[in-house]
């Protein structure tokens, strides 16, 4: 079991690397020259501009600048961005209030897309197995910016029972709506993943035999039912983690909150390229991380799944 | 407070970031000398994309701080009308030598007096060409000002600190309006402290303004709070301003519908039906001092010679001005009547020649024909209008097509770049294939700031290699004339030769629109579209 998490970090290695370079390389490609946009309409003097570009490394060959983010990774200390921020710090505030984000989004829809699914798929076909699938088709076919700004304006503004936006103060109330939002769509999908799975299993041979032992009706479904259709929820919330830290830009929008989705926006339209990189290389490192996890939660779930 | 808001009346982006919970504002009553004690006053504000140094400071997001936090020899009031700040006199009898004389008592919120050598050497600064300033070009008419080498003004002469309270500036040449321009950011004094390391200045500032930084929580909030060392006319009626960063501009109107936003500079363009039914007599729609149009390359064949000249009148007769203005934004844009902006003195809707901006597509087919007779395009031309499109610019660029197309019988289509980057590329390497969008925000209410930077020979922001000899005659004989309504005059003669030679084609002046709660009182807007914020309150 250690050999082969030892194993699987090893490979963090050449990812990170391919993982930089390819970036690097692509926002190196970028055409437009972010220098000459930080003037405006007016622009600024090429005296100017040509100043920028040195202070940043901006007329150095690619490899030289990609060695100088190298070096800035590894030192933790990658400079100021065009703002005169640093880059570091810039990232690391933005990191801690989506990863909240994110978690409470994940517990939302863990919460209830595995709640909802479990009953419905324990009463397939009854009435309240239709409602849910109709309701979860709505939320799937809802875009993510429609939901927030119905959400926002009927509890926000009109209803006033929830803040309008987080970006000020992102505690649990604030950032509460918002979450409900991001796991909206991912409920839906666990709801039923879920549902589908547990339909199935109920059918299966070890679940009868199990029945027939005389196992009670709630032990039956816990330990024979749900844990054994848990194994593609369980691959699909571990991918979803990653996605929701990279794919929260449109909700983090909407709720004003100064997450990762809306630092590396900005930091692409800016061409900030040094925070770009960082970002999604880190972006990169959780979803490694959290596949690993999915990776050794099956063997938890399944017992037949053994790593050596 | 710039001319180059980069996405303008879009709201620029701000950075992201910042978990940390900001302190609920700065203002604690006992700070503030002037002040009553209360809740401070919350404006919706971008996150400042500069360090908080004025000679760092183009874009708004930041302008709308430091100009609350630094005061110059003059300040603008809400007319846009120049008024004494620190100055006690601003004189000169050729244009060219300004003699400034202070007034006593000024300091710094560090307790440091603001002298002469305060302004001196914050220019000097501003100034030198190692320090990269995106304000340089305020100085460039200042005697020994280079952007060839690193220069000090004050070493070549520029400036000459004759006492505590009295220097002289020298400029290169004649400027009627240099005095105008002396409430610009570019021309705030600053303290000594600033001097030893100015990195640590631009995060926490001293000025000698309205205001005094109390925190900036990085895309969160910037604080201020009354400066009890101020002893301008402009007296603090609140306790304070926290400004509030927001990236999304629907999210900061909803803020403001729910009440826990006082005061918005920006109403998002989906809002722009309904905010005056949403907000009554808080709304804001009044003119802004920003001027759009589509200008006209000189390298484009098309458009050269006396046919070009005919085509770019036919064009401009071609679009709908009332029928934009009013479909796409609800009368947030007015038809524009020049080159100029109505917020700014001296301006005039009669220059003659400005009837080519009057809706009018027979004369204007009609014009093309003569033009396809003398020197003709063909059948298959498509007139191509660029504009980058990360902001909302296709909104107005489509439909102005329309009309185009209807009135001329020609294709017209939006040339789209991704990003501003990509089109500034284009633009700056002279690449553009047609027509393409330009935008002017005055720095400061002067008409010439509407003339000389963009259709000057050689200017900065001439970007359509536009060169009129006797436009430039007019200009100068306007930066020479004795006094500001003489040199008016002459700006608006200068008008008329643009309307001779189009270089390019007005569309519409920008309108201010904005509105704030019903938590605040005495709230008004100034020319420079920004909320003037010491005579707010809080509503009881």
């Amino acid at each position: 079991m250690l050999w082969y998490i030892g194993r699987r970090l090893l490979q963090v290695i050449p990812v990170f690397i391919g993982a930089t370079l390819l970036v690097y390389g692509m926002v190196f490609l970028r055409p437009g020259d972010p220098v000459a946009a930080l003037g405006g309409e007016r622009g600024l003097p090429e005296a100017v501009q040509e100043a920028i570009r040195a202070q940043f490394h901006l007329n150095e060959p690619f490899f030289v600048q990609y060695l100088y983010f190298l070096k800035g990774i590894f030192t933790w200390d990658l400079g100021p961005d065009f703002t005169g921020q640093p880059v570091t710090e810039t990232i690391a505030n933005a990191f801690p209030v989506t990863f909240e984000l994110a978690v409470m989004a994940i517990v939302i829809e863990t919460v209830f897309g595995i709640g909802f699914g479990l009953i419905a798929g324990l009463r397939k076909g009854k009435v309240f197995d239709s409602t849910v699938l109709v309701w979860s088709l709505l939320l799937i076919a809802l875009p993510t910016f429609v939901l927030g700004f119905v959400a926002q304006i009927f509890l926000g503004v009109k209803l006033g029972w929830l803040p309008v936006t987080a970006g000020r103060d992102p505690n649990f109330e604030s950032l509460l709506m918002p979450a409900m939002v991001l796991a909206g769509t991912s409920l839906a999908y666990i709801l039923r993943l879920t549902r589908t799975s547990v339909a199935e299993t109920i059918t299966a041979d070890h679940v009868r035999t199990a029945r027939a032992k005389g196992l009670s009706r709630g032990q039956v479904t816990q330990r024979h039912v749900l844990r054994n259709s848990l194994i593609p929820v369980v691959t699909f919330i571990g991918a979803d983690l990653g996605n929701l830290m990279a794919g929260s830009i449109v909700t983090e929008g909407i709720f004003n909150i100064n997450g990762v989705g809306g630092t590396l926006f900005q930091s692409i339209v800016r061409g900030e390229n040094v925070t770009v990189v960082t970002i999604t290389t880190i972006l990169v490192l959780v979803y490694i991380a959290a596949n690993l996890i999915v990776d050794l939660l099956y063997a938890v779930l399944d017992p037949r799944i053994r790593y050596a | 407070m710039t001319p180059r808001k980069r996405l303008m009346g879009v709201g620029a982006a701000a950075l992201a970031a910042s978990l940390v919970l900001s302190a609920c504002g700065g203002g604690t009553g006992d700070d503030g000398g002037s002040s009553d004690a209360g809740a401070p006053i919350t404006v919706g504000n971008t996150e400042p994309q500069n360090p908080l140094i004025p000679a760092m400071t183009n874009e708004t997001g930041g302008g709308i701080i430091v100009t609350n936090l630094f005061a110059g020899l003059v300040y603008y009031d809400e007319n846009g009308a120049v008024q004494n700040e620190v100055a006690e006199s601003i004189e000169s009898d050729d244009n060219v030598t300004w003699d400034i004389t202070l007034q006593d008592g000024w300091k710094f919120s560090d307790g440091t007096p603001v002298t002469a050598e305060s302004f001196a050497k914050a220019w000097d600064w501003g100034a030198q060409l190692d320090n990269a300033t995106n304000l340089s070009y305020f100085y460039e008419p200042i005697e020994g000002f280079s952007y060839d080498e690193n220069t000090s003004i004050i070493d070549e002469g520029g400036i000459e600190v004759v006492s505590d309270t009295e220097f002289t500036v020298h400029l290169k040449q004649a400027e009627s309006d240099f005095p105008i321009r002396l409430g610009y950011a570019a021309f705030f004094p600053l303290p000594e402290v600033f001097f030893d390391d100015p990195d640590a200045f631009g995060e926490s500032p001293v000025g000698n303004g309205m205001y005094k930084l109390s925190e900036w929580d990085h895309d969160t909030v910037v604080s201020v709070v009354p400066n009890e060392e101020y002893i301008g006319k402009r007296e603090v009626q609140n306790s304070g301003v926290d400004f509030v960063i927001y990236t999304d501009e629907d999210s900061q109107y909803n803020d403001l519908l729910a009440g826990n936003l006082d005061i918005i500079k920006n109403v998002p363009a989906s809002a722009f039906a309904t905010f005056e039914d949403d907000l009554g007599d808080r709304a804001v729609n009044q003119p802004a001092a920003v001027t759009q149009v589509i200008n006209v390359p000189e390298y484009v064949e098309d458009f050269q010679g006396e046919a070009g000249l005919m085509r770019r009148k036919a064009i401009s007769m071609a679009i709908d001005r009332d029928g934009i203005t009013e479909t796409v934004y609800n009368g947030a844009r007015t038809p524009a009547k020049d080159f100029t902006n109505p917020v700014i003195n001296g301006w005039s809707d009669s220059i003659p020649g400005n009837e080519v901006l009057e809706y009018n597509p027979d004369e204007a087919k009609k014009l093309w024909d003569e033009a396809e007779d003398m020197d003709p395009v063909g059948d298959d031309f498509t007139l191509y209008i660029a504009s980058n499109a990360d902001s909302d610019h296709q909104s107005w660029i489509d439909p102005a097509c329309n009309t185009i197309r209807q009135a001329l019988g020609i294709e017209c289509e939006f040339d789209a770049y991704p990003t501003f980057a990509e089109f500034l590329d284009d633009r700056d390497s002279r690449k553009i294939k047609g027509l393409f969008r330009g935008g002017w925000q005055a720095d400061y209410p002067a008409l010439s700031n509407f003339l000389g930077p963009i259709y000057g020979t050689g200017a900065g922001s001439n970007d359509m290699d536009y060169s009129s000899k006797a436009f430039d005659e007019k200009l100068k004989e306007g930066n020479a004339a004795p006094t500001i309504d003489e040199a008016n005059v002459l700006y608006q003669q200068a008008q008329e030769i643009l309307f001779q030679d189009m270089p390019g084609i007005p569309l519409w002046y920008y309108n201010t629109t904005a509105g704030y709660a019903d938590t605040v009182e005495n709230v008004s807007f100034g020319w420079d579209s920004d909320p003037i914020l010491y005579p707010v309150t809080k509503a009881e």
